[in-house]
């Protein structure tokens, strides 16, 4: 099990990829295994036949524990000797997990470099300010967070550590024992002080999530042929629909406006096959399940967590199992079943005031929908201007699987559960 | 005070304790009759004799040789290596001999022996002819190695090797003869193994020593101009090394950058800069930077060799990169 992470104490074996009796090329993919941030894939560090699974999936593993054992073709393991015991299943102890290390899986370079990166990172103190700045800041009891360093890559020196004594941010402006509420938001001072130096270029390692974002959005740009649509709805109906739903609920169970769109796109999809498929070379794959993965923003990244079935579970159970897998994937403590099997992705910038945006596939999946807000605007109805709650949605389409026409035709389709709301409810 | 140059001053040392003491004599090649390469002994054959002043074989391991069996004997024996390339010939003699007899011997003998080597690169002689290996040979125990960097000192500190009862090797450099400078007109000089601020400052120290004091200088004149005032101090002597001076200057800038003329790998601004790190660590502040000679064999060329070697441009440019 690869410590993947400084503070990594132990992973999931999520899924087998290599199956016992299969070659495995070095650097091939051995395992996904999810740690408390994020699903990873692991890379065999050797070339040869698996010759046993030494966990079982959905196992948690301590670091360092082998995890598998890889031979040479029609090699005559003695499992016994390698792992005494009987040489099942188990979780070896750690001396044992040594002595066998050299023959089983340890993490490739790739992540062995990022966990080095990532420790790098952390030393010393996890903040970059010179040896003076520090005995500085000991001595008058400065917290260096506090301090902004001027120095390169942002390190802090004595200079910034003298001005920061000098006019410590927080003590601007706020009497002892003084507190009024501000009548509305001050607009913080201006920064801008000509014979000071801007702010130096700050350099931020990547972290695993941010990596990995970076490497599957770059693939399936690359990869996969796009095409939008972008369609406008009309909201009047679902707004005034929720108001009266969330009318019955308590506090904590209001339903959101994505809620009743990840319902509504769900039972769309029921009806569009196509669209809820996986490419996969000289075929399509149509998935019996619609689980509609929702895009979660996460510190450093997002995460799309996935709620299974979602045509066919009730509209109040998609918003509790939305919102709770996405307070956990804020929290980052993400299942590894609330982001895996998603067959079609939904991505919402509304709570953002966006009008419009367009997104990248979530690979396996065909096509994603991206919402932007619900937004009165002025339409015209006969020969008057009336008000109106408008909203546009976006759908990104692997042009491999589909075309114009079927996705124009589902952006229609949905046009009727999001404008008669009822349907979901019935 | 009279304004000489360092050519001057190196000479009137030499006469001087020549004058003084019976039993200082000089050898080298072409140090009698021709005057010396870099004319430092011109006169001195005509006044002192060929005893005094003795021409010897175009072959250092014997100058340094002889001149260390002079020493053993009571003498004191002023060798001159026309460049300081070619001590390699006579590296036993300084590093295995001069360097270990006293101690090995159980300090029965001294060795009362300087060997004036003329050292640096800028008159395009090649890259055989053009080294500045003052480390190498400071990194040798039993050794002093002196390298002034104005007139003032070139004088009181070769009047101090020439009395002092170590082996002492005095690095003039070819460049600098022609230096003028305040000399006291006393009988003065300076004491070995004492480093000095050649000029205040306060945002950065810069440490360095023979021509790159020149350069140095220079560049705090320009710095000046834009506010930025360094503090300079001369090393003067590699070994005995006097850290303090650089210390208690670095204690007050926090920066420090290191000019040399020799290669910057395993050279003097390593040993100092982990000085400072050693001495001072809590107050730094910036990293410190080496100033050095491009690491490749000194060019013939004038522009190449240019260059390759350290110039004004450099120290501002490394002073302002810890600012």
């Amino acid at each position: 099990m690869p410590k993947l992470g400084f503070d990594m104490a132990e992973g999931t074996l999520v899924r087998w990829v290599a199956q016992e009796g299969e070659q495995i090329a070095k650097g091939a993919v051995l395992a996904e295994i999810e740690t408390d941030k994020a699903t990873v894939e692991v890379e065999s560090a050797y070339e040869g036949v698996i010759a046993r699974h030494l966990v079982h999936e959905g196992d948690i593993v301590p670091v360092n524990t082998p995890i598998a054992v890889v031979g040479a073709p029609g090699e005559e393991i003695d499992f016994q000797a390698l792992l005494g015991g009987n040489g099942e299943k188990r979780e070896p102890s750690e001396e044992e997990g040594a002595a066998v290390a050299a023959e089983t899986v340890v993490p490739s370079k790739k992540e062995q470099a990022a966990v080095q990166t990532e420790m790098d990172t952390q030393l010393p103190g996890g903040l970059i300010a010179s040896p003076l700045a520090r005995r500085i800041a000991q001595e008058e009891g400065v917290d260096l967070k506090q301090v902004p360093g001027s120095g390169p890559a942002g390190r802090i020196t004595k200079k910034d550590v003298q001005s920061y004594l000098e006019s410590p941010p927080a003590a601007i402006g706020v009497p002892v024992g003084v507190v009024e509420a501000p009548e509305k938001a001050v607009a913080p001072p201006v920064a801008y002080a000509p014979e000071a130096l801007p702010p130096a270029d700050q350099v931020v390692q990547l972290n695993r999530l941010r990596a990995a974002i970076g490497r599957r959005m770059t693939e399936v740009k690359q990869q996969v042929p796009h095409f939008y649509v972008t369609y406008e709805y009309d909201m009047a109906a679902l707004m005034a629909l929720r108001s009266q739903v969330n009318a019955l609920l308590p506090e904590e169970e209001k339903t959101s406006v994505n809620d009743y769109i990840v319902k509504a796109t769900a039972l769309t999809l029921r009806e569009f096959p196509n669209l809820n498929a996986s490419f996969k070379g000289s075929e399509i794959v149509q998935h019996g399940q619609v689980n509609i993965g929702v895009a979660v923003a996460v510190e450093g990244g997002l995460l799309t967590v996935v709620c299974h079935d979602t045509d066919r579970k009730p509209l109040r159970l998609i918003s509790r199992e939305v919102r709770t897998m996405a307070a956990r994937a804020r929290e980052g403590k993400v299942r590894s079943d609330d982001i895996e099997g998603s067959t079609f992705s939904v991505s919402n910038l509304g709570m953002f005031n966006v009008e419009h945006f367009i997104a990248i596939i979530n690979p396996p999946e065909a096509a994603i929908l991206a919402v932007g807000a619900v937004q009165e605007v002025p339409v015209v109805k006969g020969d008057q201007i009336v008000p109106g709650m408008r909203m546009k949605g976006t759908i990104s389409v692997d042009h491999r699987v589909s075309d114009g026409a079927e996705a124009a035709r589902f952006m229609r389709a949905l046009q009727r559960y999001l404008e008669e709301p009822l349907r979901l409810l019935v | 005070m009279a304004r000489i140059t360092m050519r001057e001053a190196i000479s009137q040392a030499l006469w001087e304790e020549m004058e003084v003491d019976q039993n200082v004599f000089i050898l080298g090649e072409e140090v009698g009759v021709w005057g010396g390469t870099y004319a430092v002994t011109k006169g001195f054959y005509d006044h002192f004799g060929p005893e005094r002043v003795r021409d010897t074989p175009i072959a250092e391991a014997v100058i340094v040789g002889a001149a260390i069996g002079a020493a053993l004997t009571g003498l004191r024996p002023v060798a001159e290596l026309m460049t300081i390339n070619f001590a390699y010939s006579a590296m036993e003699h300084i590093v295995n001999e001069a360097a270990k007899l006293h101690y090995m011997f159980g300090g029965q003998m001294v060795l009362p022996l300087v060997i004036r080597a003329v050292g640096g690169g800028g008159r395009q002689l090649g890259a055989t002819h053009s080294q500045t290996p003052d480390a190498i040979f400071a990194h040798f125990p039993g050794l002093k190695v002196v390298a002034p960097g104005t007139p003032e000192d070139a004088k009181g500190l070769l009047k101090e090797s020439i009395r002092s009862n170590d082996p002492v090797l005095f690095i003039e450099h070819a460049t600098l003869y022609q230096l003028r400078g305040d000399v006291p007109d006393s009988d003065y000089t300076v004491p070995i193994g004492k480093s000095k601020i050649q000029r205040p400052g306060r945002d950065a120290t810069i440490v360095t020593y023979s021509k790159m004091l020149e350069i140095s200088l220079k560049a705090a004149d320009q710095l000046v101009q834009e506010g930025i005032e360094v503090e300079v101090v001369d090393l003067r002597s590699l070994r005995p090394l006097d850290m303090e001076p650089v210390i208690e200057s670095f204690k007050k800038t926090n920066r420090a950058v290191i000019v040399e003329e020799g290669w910057r790998s395993y050279g003097v601004g390593s040993e100092v800069a982990v000085r400072i790190y050693e001495e001072a660590f809590d107050y730094v502040d910036a990293p410190i930077q080496r100033v050095a000679q491009k690491e490749v064999p000194l060019p013939y060329n004038r522009t190449l060799e240019q260059l390759a070697l350290p110039q004004v441009e450099d120290v501002i440019k490394a002073v302002k990169e810890i600012l």
